[in-house]
């Protein structure tokens, strides 16, 4: 055995700006995550497809109930723009749907395999988002067939397409709503720090996001429900949960339904829930980990 | 015949020790079935404060809707408690070589992969099926006789039938696939189509959307035959339909059964 040190670490590491070390790690979290997503891409295209059947029977349905009804619109939506509406939702849930991921949060609690982050120099949150980023990247890269056919096939059902900021907003509000949902989700699976389960508490946070995001009818469906108090109906409380900003809000910002001041409103009342939201996921994390305990191999 | 009748009161009791000695998670899944088809039922009651009734003088209105509604609940119960659970185990079953195990045994291996399982919680949505109907009925335009209530549980039974004949011929596809999750995924959406009265396909697309799920793949008749028993006076065509649906059923049982045996033939055993 010879006497000479070996340097645990290049000098390199010492030299490069931390910040773009941060960044190369990142960047190595998500070329990984990528791979890990392409093995089972056959089996991710067919299920990628066969996500648009329900809008088939939901397209059928509305022009069902509108040949029925005398009524030009329901809440402002005619017939077409219920279904560019569902469409649309297809295309933000696309952005803020995380599957797996409060789940897969709370088992690697369970399961104590979450202790590796604790003794890695890799921050867990930013692992998880840039796998998200991955899984999302993969998703668009496969789903963007199927979406760019359906879209072409159903676009006479959208009206004209917005002027460019609407544009603008349209695209940060989807960009939001990916963060909204990631941190959303995260949050809720950090609670497996303290409850051994939280299978039940997703349940029911799905529940809600189901009915309040806009995934099954247009928010503005619901103005005809009053809450009780004064001047103020269910639709216009759920603007200001976070739910909305998740499904309906782009898709109403692409169909012209809230513009000018309310548009703006409504997009600072995104970010404020994002900058919450992620604020309450570091704050889960820190308190979290610091409770944790994990024995044996 | 009544072996088998025993070997599933067998797996049933089982399975129903198993639900009872977990109660609290047995409580959850059944709340957890219910949650979700409270959130229909409300998107419903919504479509309905919009709309006297579901495509123009189809006659689905209110309270044939409803029926129609609690009658499907009953139906995807009874399938989602009997069946769905066991065909659910297959795909790994497959993949890790589990089902040689199954092969192996003195008994039917479709009947040991579709039905060994139970999943009570699966019946809360029936019960709030029952329920719907129970409403609905009194207030029907046409009170069904005493005719409808005995094909009524029949057309229910093709129904099961017909969605059992899905399952099987998924499960069939997953033996020569070696693993598929995406055929589960492709069940619901599929089952989808059924969730609607018949007559809302209509139009260029629609008509023949509505062959092809009539006659190809017979999922509109598994809700809307019984429906319709009930909901309609049972006359003409309304005897047609029943008599479609029963041979449908039998079709479905048939050509599932000729499938798996066929897929069975072909299986490689995944185990060393």
């Amino acid at each position: 055995m010879s006497g000479r040190s070996v340097p645990l670490e290049p000098d390199r590491h010492v030299a490069s700006p931390r910040l773009l070390e941060g960044l190369r790690v990142w960047c190595t979290m998500l070329a990984i995550c990528l791979e890990e997503r392409l093995v089972y891409r056959g089996d991710f295209l067919l299920g990628t497809a066969m996500r648009f059947l329900p809008i088939v029977t939901q397209i059928f349905l509305w022009t069902a109930v509108f040949s029925a009804t005398s009524r030009a619109d329901i809440a402002g939506y005619t017939r077409d723009d219920v279904v560019a509406y569902y469409l649309l939702t297809m295309l933000t849930r696309a952005f803020s749907s995380m599957p797996g991921l409060a789940g897969g949060i709370a088992r690697s609690i369970r399961d104590g395999s979450i202790k590796k982050f604790l003794v890695q120099p890799v921050d867990f949150i930013g692992f998880l988002l840039a796998a998200r980023v991955a899984h999302k990247l993969v998703y668009y890269a496969v789903a963007i067939v199927p979406f760019a056919a359906v879209f072409l096939l159903c676009r006479g059902y959208f009206p004209p397409p917005p002027d460019a900021p609407t544009v603008l907003v349209f695209l940060a509000s989807l960009v939001l709503a990916f963060l909204l949902g990631f941190f959303m989700e995260a949050t809720l699976g950090m609670l497996g720090f303290w409850v051994l389960e939280v299978s039940s508490i997703v349940f029911g946070y799905m529940l809600v996001q189901y009915l309040l995001s806009g995934h099954m009818f247009p928010i503005d469906m619901l103005a005809g429900i009053p809450t009780g108090i004064p001047g103020v109906n269910v639709a216009d409380l759920v603007q200001w949960l976070p739910f909305g900003y998740t499904a309906y809000f782009p898709a109403a910002v692409w169909l012209g339904k809230i513009e000018g001041e309310e548009l703006f409103r409504a997009l600072a009342v995104e970010v404020g829930w994002v900058v919450v939201m992620a604020i309450a996921c570091r704050a889960a994390w820190h308190r979290g980990t610091r409770r944790y305990g994990a024995f044996g191999g | 015949m009544s072996r088998y009748l025993a070997i599933f009161r067998t797996f049933a009791r089982a399975c129903l020790v198993r639900d009872m000695t977990f109660r609290a998670n047995f409580l959850l899944e059944c709340l957890t079935s219910l949650g979700w088809m409270s959130m229909n039922l409300a998107f419903y009651l919504l479509v309905f404060t919009f709309t006297p009734e579901i495509g123009a003088g189809s006659g689905w209105t209110k309270a044939p809707f409803f029926a129609f509604v609690g009658t499907g609940l009953i139906v995807n119960s009874i399938v989602q408690a009997l069946f769905m659970p066991s065909a659910e185990e297959l795909t790994e079953m497959v993949r890790t070589g589990g089902l040689d195990a199954v092969l192996v045994q003195p008994l039917d291996a479709q009947f040991l992969v579709s039905m060994h399982r139970v999943d009570f919680s699966s019946f809360a949505n029936g019960l709030v099926g029952v329920g719907l109907v129970a409403w609905a009925v009194p207030r029907l335009e046409h009170a069904p006789g005493p005719i409808a209530w005995l094909v009524y549980p029949l057309t229910i039974l093709c129904g099961v039938a017909i969605l059992y004949g899905l399952v099987i011929m998924l499960a069939a596809a997953t033996i020569l696939m070696g693993r598929n999750q995406s055929l589960y995924d492709f069940w619901f959406y599929l089952t989808n189509f059924s969730r609607y009265p018949a007559e809302i396909y209509a139009g260029p697309w629609g008509g023949p959307l509505r062959a092809v799920c009539t006659f190809v793949i017979p999922i509109l008749l598994v809700v809307n035959v019984p429906a319709r028993v009930l909901a309609r006076p049972l006359a003409g065509e309304a005897w047609w339909a029943v008599v479609t649906a029963l041979l449908a059923a039998c079709a479905s049982l048939a050509v599932s059964r000729a499938v798996f045996q066929a897929a069975l033939a072909r299986y490689r055993s995944a185990s060393s």
